[in-house]
């Protein structure tokens, strides 16, 4: 392809059309302060690829991976032991060099792959159909806000303080443009979740209660009364799940009458990968399924009756119903999906409870263990591998000081909730198969050692 | 009863205060097998040549637009379990929704059916 760069006269004359001065108007919603107006400052002079490598190679030493020290984030994201065959499969040039399909049928490998990651999806999540999979979480949360408004023809959600912050602004951004009040109020440090809140404030008006399961905390509830409340009222209930290995040992969102689960896929088969590409999990009951976003595949037989595989209700999608469509995701994380599918694959139903009462065995260990520390309360009467501690003093720094202890020790509540002082002395620790018990006892000894040094008093 | 046709291929018949539309036998065929309607909710408000179904077939999914402006009365709920009846009767049976008339004087632009049958033809 040749590729023919635009002359001024082709730029003013597109910038007439739709009525733009100049390129720099189409960049207004970027905060001026974001914008560079002028070469970088205090970028050096171009250099040799040799010196390059050695000066970002130093700056990457400078960086705590979370695979050299003992580690316990989450909040979203988990660290979890992915097979190494995972990588290897997905790294087969027929995956990985093959974006989704906009030909599909040609692609039956592809669409086989994907056929089989809803099924473990829709099984996992306990709903009766699951898509070919979202971004993430946090933009698959916002698409079941969206939908619950297109079936239920509200624009009102209810959101539990338990939902993880960063979603909440994700949604909250969406909702600028949608015209979709959002109801959220941030959480307590409680083992209380904010339930009572919630039933009182579903009614005629709401097109869905949104809830996390385990949520923000780690707090997992009964979600049954949530639901039957949102659907005397006409609502559905959204369930959230940002750690499915959690569903090897809890019940699923489904199976307590959610209307629609999504969550975040990264903790089966997907690593940290700094943040993203994440895989969004989507599933919902089969009455919805034509207001369901994203790809869609479905089985079916050719003309001489051999299994095949086909995208199906497709013309709900962008390429075919323009503006109209029911998202404008007109995609999937097919890669990650696939990574997702592989390790949940090797894991089995019987590998993912172990696993999951493995999370949960070890995540009980450090509670205790933790909790012994004087000052430091256990917040949670149930978690799964996820809770939160209360420190006698502000969790941001004393986060900081474990670090410099060479321990990554939990998300501070401060790092999620800034200025929100009721929460500033929660942390949350994770506990998944990767740590041991020598890491969960360099943990409670840097803590200790840490809060009675008075570091951030 | 009077029956009036669209540009869009909607058909509408007036009886009295209330009319009912659906999409021509032409519009059916171009779509091919139907598999999902959409009816408005009894209630709305519409607009003349605005949205107002949605029809969705093996190969594409369309809008049906208000022939005229109305109040919707009832949507064919039909259309629910078997949307290929617009296919097998796409100007009987397979009727879309019912409205009331808000502006009786839309219906002289629209065509009649021999008007509409010329305006096929030169499809």
């Amino acid at each position: 392809m040749r590729y023919l760069p635009l002359t001024q006269s082709d730029r003013q004359a597109m910038l007439g059309v739709i009525g733009a001065k100049s390129i720099d108007d189409l960049f207004v919603d970027v905060p001026a302060e974001a914008r560079l107006d002028g070469p970088i400052q205090g970028l050096p002079n171009h250099a040799s690829e040799m010196a390059v490598e050695r000066h970002f190679s130093d700056l990457a030493r400078k960086n705590m991976a979370a695979s050299h020290h003992p580690f316990f984030l989450g909040c979203g994201a988990y660290k979890h032991h992915v097979p190494a065959s995972v990588d290897h499969l997905i790294q087969r040039g027929e995956f990985l060099t093959a974006y989704t399909p906009y030909q599909p049928e040609i692609a039956q490998g592809t669409l086989q792959m994907l056929f089989e990651f809803q099924t473990q999806v829709a099984r996992l999540l306990g709903c009766d159909v699951a898509n070919a999979s979202m971004y993430d979480g946090s933009t698959a949360c916002w698409e079941a806000i969206s939908m619950a408004g297109r079936i239920t023809k509200r624009k009102k959600a209810v959101l539990s303080s338990g939902l993880h912050p960063h979603y909440v602004s994700v949604c909250e951004t969406m909702a600028k443009f949608t015209g979709d009040t959002l109801d959220t109020v941030q959480p307590e440090l409680s083992a209380n979740t904010d339930r009572t809140r919630l039933l009182a404030a579903i009614d005629d008006e709401t097109s869905c209660v949104v809830v996390q399961y385990p949520d923000i905390l780690g707090r997992i509830e009964d979600l049954t009364a949530i639901a039957a409340k949102a659907h005397e009222h006409g609502a559905l209930l959204v369930a959230v799940v940002t750690e499915p290995v959690a569903l090897g040992a809890i019940k699923a969102p489904g199976e307590m009458g959610a209307d629609i689960v999504v969550g975040e896929g990264q903790s089966i088969g997907v690593g940290l990968q700094f943040g993203g590409p994440y895989v969004g999990l989507f599933a919902c009951k089969e009455k919805f399924v034509r207001q369901m976003p994203g790809r869609l595949c479905g089985e079916t037989v050719d003309a001489e009756g051999k299994r095949g595989f086909v995208l199906t209700l497709s013309t709900r999608e962008q390429h075919i119903r323009r503006e109209k469509a029911t998202s404008n995701i007109c995609t999937n994380s097919g890669l990650c999906a696939l990574a997702f599918s592989i390790h949940m694959t090797l894991l089995g139903e019987k590998g993912l409870r172990d696993l999951a009462v493995l999370n949960h065995g070890l995540a009980v260990q450090a509670a205790e263990r933790l909790a012994q520390i004087p000052g430091v309360e256990l917040v949670n009467d149930s978690f799964f591998n996820e809770f939160t501690l209360k420190l006698p003093k502000e969790a941001r720094p004393v986060v900081r000081a474990l670090a410099d202890r060479k321990v990554l020790g939990g998300v501070s509540l401060g790092r999620l909730y800034p200025g929100v002082s009721a929460l500033e002395n929660g942390l949350v620790v994770a506990v998944t198969e990767v740590v041991t018990a020598e890491d969960v006892e360099t943990l409670a000894t840097a803590l200790e050692e840490t809060l009675s040094e008075g570091v951030g008093a | 009863m009077t029956r009036y046709y669209t540009e869009d291929h909607e058909w509408i018949e007036v009886d009295g205060n209330i009319a009912t539309v659906g999409i021509t036998d032409y519009a059916q065929g171009q779509l091919g097998d139907i598999v999902f309607a959409e009816v408005p909710a009894v209630g709305s408000t519409l607009k003349k040549g605005g949205d107002a179904a949605v029809v969705e077939s093996v190969k594409a999914a369309s809008d049906v637009y208000a022939p005229v402006s109305g109040v919707v009365t009832e949507g064919n709920d039909a259309l629910g379990d078997d949307p290929a009846l617009v296919n097998s009767d796409p100007e009987g049976e397979g009727w879309f929704f019912k409205l009331t008339l808000s502006e009786a004087s839309e219906l002289d632009s629209l065509m009649d059916e021999a008007a509409y049958k010329a305006f096929v033809d030169g499809l």
